[in-house]
């Protein structure tokens, strides 16, 4: 539905975005991370028809973004970063004028707004000037005019920045209701988030693409991915941390607080070591407080594919 | 209504539902009855003619109107506004376009309200209305011509203050290019076409000729199309700013 081919912008000297190619389809959604500044919005802005690419071409069901802007823009809905809108509008007479720009008349008008304020729930503030509205509720305005006219092809810029947790969930479902039958591109800085809601995750750093694939593959790639946390209640035999790291497929213990006996379980190349550590448990009769394994953590795959190298060290 | 009857809608209603409307109203017409009765002598002329109140205008689209051009694009761009409005199915065209017939309607409205004008001249003596009529269709085309100026000094920043300062010159140019004083530079060794196109260009030369009843296709053209041109350079700033 959407198709990107070597796209690159450039701004002067600086490469915004370097011949990034990739496609999304019907019922994905596609994460965007990546540091302040890597090129995510200028991605954006050019799927969007905002931005003209420097080279490149963009498609969005079918049609050239630059060639066919009009047919284009009317499949795709779009949450620009901070979701502006038209402050001293209400959201009422906002999401009219938006409904208006994208055809809709008379009746058909009144009830897509009417639908839409329901899906966010403005209808509490539908009649207050958006300059007066809070954070949560300007987001869900600018989200009501990006489904509106119920596009195939959704592009969210950071839709759940700057929201407190409640919104967050509540955005992110909204994101999942609507997955099944559209392409969907959000960015975020949130790493949760691309647990919550993504299908597919997509790193790109220094205006290039580094990693594109499911959230879980992004996790195999962290150090702790298939580690076990190991949590016992002392006194317990001493050696215990040279036990398990003597352990089959495992590649080091580490002591995360020595008096509270809890300790992580790195694995040889992200091998399951669950079993040989459940085992060893067993064998001698540890009192376990806490066993659990570990996906991966997401900030440190991001972090370590994102610095530069001399930087990580 | 098309989507540029949209946008126009839009944005002349945005003009009331802020203190815009009221303070521009207010401010156009205290100062043009000002100017008309204190500076231009209305009462003591003892002629039943406006040209006391027309001959300010220029001199108050000057100020007022880059006051009020100077949103229009910085504005939107300033707020991000300009995102959401480019990613709708619109056209630059039909973007620039709407957003200037509203601002222009909009003086045109405040033009409107002059009439009590109209009503003193008419009841204190017998004045020449078809005059008054080329006049007010006058004033109406030069206050195009300063808000097309104005709408293309507004996409070229997002600073509204720069905005507005650069209108202002950049209109000025417009009228002085007709005074004497100004012609008078050139009269001494530029060739007769050049300083006759340096008048020509000038607002006051074209409003002065329709103030005095003489409505000139030639004249409706200059404006027209001067309105056109700003309105094209708008266009294009905009395509050539859109990423700052």
């Amino acid at each position: 539905m959407v198709e990107l081919r070597q796209l690159r912008k450039t701004f002067g000297p600086i490469v915004a975005v370097d011949e990034v190619s990739f496609t999304v389809g019907r019922g994905e959604v596609l994460g965007f991370l990546g540091p302040n500044g890597a090129g995510k919005s200028t991605t954006m802005k050019m799927i969007t028809g905002f931005l003209t690419p420097t080279q490149g071409t963009v498609t969005v069901n079918g049609f050239d973004v630059w060639k066919q802007p009009l047919e284009a823009k009317e499949s795709l809905g779009y949450l620009p970063e901070g979701a502006p809108a038209y402050g001293e509008m209400t959201p009422l007479s906002f999401l009219m004028f938006v409904g208006e720009m994208r055809g809709f008349r008379g009746a058909e008008l009144s009830r897509r707004v009417s639908e839409v304020m329901e899906k966010v729930n403005l209808e509490g503030v539908a009649h207050q000037p958006i300059d007066t509205l809070s954070k949560g509720f300007k987001r869900r305005v600018g989200l009501a005019q990006a489904i509106i006219h119920d596009p195939s092809v959704l592009i969210l810029d950071e839709p759940t920045d700057g929201l407190d947790p409640n919104q967050k969930h509540e955005v992110r479902g909204l994101i999942k209701t609507m997955a099944r039958e559209k392409a969907i591109i959000l960015s975020t800085h949130v790493l949760e988030e691309v647990h919550a809601v993504c299908t597919r995750a997509m790193i790109i750093a220094r205006s290039k693409v580094i990693t594109d694939g499911t959230p879980a593959d992004l996790e195999a790639r962290s150090r702790y991915h298939n580690a076990v946390i190991l949590r016992l209640r002392g006194p317990c035999a001493d050696g215990v941390q040279a036990m398990l790291q003597g352990l089959p497929g495992v590649e080091s213990a580490e002591a995360l607080d020595g008096d509270a006996m809890e300790y992580r379980i790195l694995p040889k190349d992200g091998q399951p070591i669950i079993g040989a550590v459940s085992q060893c448990v067993h064998r001698h009769n540890w009192d376990v407080v806490e066993l659990s394994v570990e996906h991966g953590h997401l900030d440190e795959v991001f972090r370590s594919l994102t610095m530069p190298a001399q930087a990580l060290t | 209504m098309g989507r540029v009857g949209v946008i126009f809608k839009r944005e002349l209603v945005g003009y009331f539902a802020t203190p815009i409307a009221a303070v521009f109203i207010i401010i156009f017409l205290m100062l043009a009855g000002a100017f008309t009765f204190y500076l231009g002598d209305f009462f003591a002329r003892g002629q039943s003619d406006l040209i006391p109140f027309f001959d300010f205008h220029p001199w108050l689209y000057l100020v007022l109107i880059p006051a009020l051009a100077m949103r229009l694009w910085a504005e939107e761009r300033r707020g991000g506004t300009i995102e959401l409005l480019f990613t709708l199915p619109v056209t630059l065209w039909e973007a620039v376009v709407g957003k200037f017939l509203a601002a222009w309607c909009f003086t045109g409205i405040a033009l409107t309200l002059t009439f009590p004008m109209w009503v003193t001249v008419n009841i204190l003596g017998e004045p020449d209305n078809g005059v008054i009529l080329a006049s007010y269709l006058g004033s109406f085309l030069m206050a195009g011509g300063f808000m097309a100026i104005g709408s293309c000094m507004s996409a070229l920043t997002k600073n509204q203050v720069i905005a507005f300062v650069i209108s202002v010159v950049v209109g000025l140019g417009f009228i002085l290019s007709g005074f004497a004083m100004v012609l008078d530079l050139f009269s001494g060794w530029a060739p007769q076409f050049v300083v006759e196109l340096i008048s020509s260009f000038s607002f006051l030369t074209h409003f002065n000729a329709l103030s005095r009843g003489v409505v000139d296709l030639r004249d409706l053209v200059y404006f027209l199309s001067l309105i056109g041109f700003w309105l094209f350079a708008t266009a294009l700033v905009l395509e050539w700013k859109k990423a700052e």
